[in-house]
């Protein structure tokens, strides 16, 4: 058989009848249009997402401060007691007992008002070590991050998020400059490079000093040694999970811990963040899927709907080349290609139309899209298939027509 | 018209039919259309089919057409046996064999004349620069050389059928096979379209054509009478007109 030849006949005969051929692919475009909307806007915010948890650190660990137990067993919710101190930090940092720990940075914050002259401007004031920079995976836009040095004598230093610096500093650079935090003087020694913000808080709109300053001059009420959160940073990606072990078993060695249950703090992986964003995009892809399902049903039903009556109709286009020499199969084939060339267009311009109108939503209204290859393919590959499953009575029908037809009178 | 000498014996005849019969069963009962047609038709004959509806004309023509199978009897096709052939068998006999002329001329409406004409070709599996040209070839033999790139909607009835007779040349087939094809046509055209067949049969075709008008009929050769499925009777040219 001439495959080309007859994708020839098919083009002709969906030419022939432009209008209706534009209809019946209409039903398929549009599911295909609205499936790769959906796909572009879910893939985008998942994506955005991942950026962000993997802006944090990609080898991060998060110790958390746990419940607290009473001795009636009433326990606490997550952050209810300061379980976490500097001698949880030093003993993390030991290379001896845990060595897939590569660094290690204690965090206390407090949402604090930070002044210069008459500006003033209310942000959240991180005490931490120098090891926070790599940990953190941040970078410096100007200036310098403190020292360990800065750290050991307490010295009145300060590094700002970029927001933070544009907000108290409209014009020059702020490094230099001194602000006032809780009546002590800080000097402005770095500014941060911007990441963008996270799910939990702004990440360029902070003030980083050193733990031993924070301590002495910012939260001076707070009980001496209490850490808010402790950053952990895996020597790599593979020693996450032995990293997690390690810290585990020195906190509770610690903390005198004998069960997971009454453990009075919690270790998170930016990993564990990103299983539960996977988890529900693929929640969200299989819903997708089941709707594109249905629509790609619908069309084709429509599909095999208007074929029917277009062989009807042909009922002696038909007789004439059976009479003319071409065979069942040929006729089977013609009808065959003809509703998978239908579908295949309304496929592609559902594609384009689609993934145009994501692209035209991320530029007006500024949200993230993304439209990934294996859901083009796999539209494209649906839309022809659609046409194949529906197309194949209507062209059984067809072939089974009589050549007699051709000498019929009308 | 002029005459041709009939081949020499024993040239097989192109059509030769033994005892064909045709039943159709539907719900009133078994419906006989043919009861027995034997017929032959000689190389380069121009054999006109006359008969009234109902007469089994129509069902000889499909038979002859191989569109249908007999249900009995023996018939062979230019030496072929094509009474138990299959579908697919038949349909390259109609391809290589038969050229058709229909009543509606059957073209189809959104090409233009050539690529109707070049149908049979496409199904022959025929290259495509070859077909285009036999295609040509084909419509000028029929006077339409200047009208290859028209659509059927553009063109008048006589040059719509001359274009259907451009399509039953174009194979080079062993039989024309015109079923009322002056049926649609106004006095005009139906002379040009049976000058066209006289033209075609005084270069050796063979012809045959159902006719239910006698001005028509008495253009063949040979006229067959059908009537209630058997051959009532055969007239040779000049019987009619006295």
């Amino acid at each position: 058989m001439n495959w080309g030849e007859t994708a020839r006949t098919a083009l002709d005969a969906i030419r022939a009848r432009r209008m209706r051929s534009a209809l019946t692919m209409l039903g398929i475009l549009i599911g295909i249009a609205a499936v790769m909307l959906t796909v572009g806007l879910g893939q985008g915010a998942s994506a955005q997402v991942k950026a962000q948890i993997s802006s944090l650190g990609s080898n991060l660990l998060i110790v958390s401060p746990g419940s607290s137990t009473t001795t009636g067993g009433i326990r606490g919710g997550r952050g209810s007691a300061s379980t976490l101190t500097t001698r949880d930090a030093t003993a993390l940092a030991d290379r001896t007992t845990a060595p897939d720990i590569a660094a290690v940075a204690p965090v206390s914050s407090s949402e604090t008002s930070l002044v210069n002259g008459s500006t003033n401007w209310t942000t959240s004031v991180v005490g931490t070590t120098p090891s926070w920079l790599d940990v953190r995976a941040r970078t410096l836009a100007e200036g310098r991050f403190f020292t360990q040095a800065e750290l050991d004598s307490s010295s009145p230093v300060v590094v700002l998020g970029a927001t933070t610096a544009s907000e108290l500093f409209t014009v020059g650079s702020s490094v230099g400059r001194s602000i006032i935090v809780n009546s002590s003087t800080f000097t402005v020694i770095g500014v941060l490079n911007t990441v963008g913000a996270s799910t939990t808080s702004d990440e360029d709109d902070q003030a980083v000093m050193p733990e031993t300053a924070y301590t002495s001059r910012v939260a001076t009420g707070s009980a001496p040694g209490a850490l808010g959160t402790i950053y952990l940073e895996a020597t790599s990606q593979g020693t996450l999970s032995a990293a997690y072990q390690e810290a585990d078993a020195t906190l509770s060695a610690l903390h005198g811990i004998t069960a997971t249950s009454t453990a009075d703090f919690t270790i998170n992986s930016q990993q564990s963040l990103l299983a539960t964003v996977t988890s529900t995009s693929k929640t969200l892809t299989v819903l997708l899927g089941g709707i594109a399902a249905v629509s790609l049903l619908v069309g084709g039903i429509g599909v095999m709907n208007i074929m029917l009556v277009s062989v009807t109709e042909r009922t002696s286009e038909i007789g004439l080349r059976r009479a003319l020499g071409a065979r069942r199969r040929r006729i089977l084939a013609q009808f065959i290609v003809e509703a998978v060339m239908l579908t295949s267009i309304g496929g592609v311009l559902g594609v384009a139309i689609g993934t145009g109108l994501a692209g035209l939503i991320e530029i007006l209204v500024h949200i993230p899209t993304a439209v990934p290859m294996w859901a083009v393919v796999l539209s494209m590959a649906a839309a022809g298939g659609v046409g194949l499953v529906f197309g194949i009575y209507p062209a059984y029908r067809a072939s089974r027509l009589d050549p007699v037809e051709a000498m019929r009178r009308e | 018209m002029s005459q041709q000498p009939l081949p020499d014996r024993p040239t097989p005849p192109i059509l030769s039919m033994r005892d064909i019969a045709k039943v159709y069963g539907t719900d009133a009962g078994e419906v006989h259309a043919l009861r027995g047609v034997s017929l032959d038709v000689d190389q380069g004959d121009y054999v006109a089919i006359m008969g009234p509806s109902g007469s089994g004309k129509s069902t000889l023509m499909h038979i002859i057409g191989c569109l249908d199978n007999p249900t009995s009897g023996h018939y062979e096709l230019a030496g072929t046996d094509v009474s138990e052939m299959s579908e697919a068998e038949l349909a390259e006999v109609r391809n290589q064999q038969i050229g058709f002329v229909f009543q509606q001329f059957n073209l189809l409406a959104s090409m233009p004349a050539w690529r109707n004409v070049e149908l049979p070709l496409c199904y022959a599996g025929v290259p495509k620069a070859e077909r285009r040209e036999r295609a040509m070839d084909a419509l000028a033999r029929v006077g339409l050389a200047d009208r290859t790139g028209h659509r059927p909607g553009e063109m008048s009835g006589g040059q719509q059928q001359r274009v259907a007779v451009a399509r039953a040349l174009v194979t080079d087939p062993a039989l024309i096979l015109a079923d009322e094809p002056t049926g649609n046509l106004d006095s005009h055209s139906t002379k040009d379209v049976l000058s066209l067949f006289a033209e075609l049969h005084g270069s050796g075709r063979t012809m045959l054509l159902s006719n239910h008008e006698r001005d028509v009929a008495m253009a063949a050769r040979r006229i067959i009478r059908i009537r209630d499925g058997q051959i009532e009777e055969q007239l040779l040219e000049g019987a009619l007109s006295r």
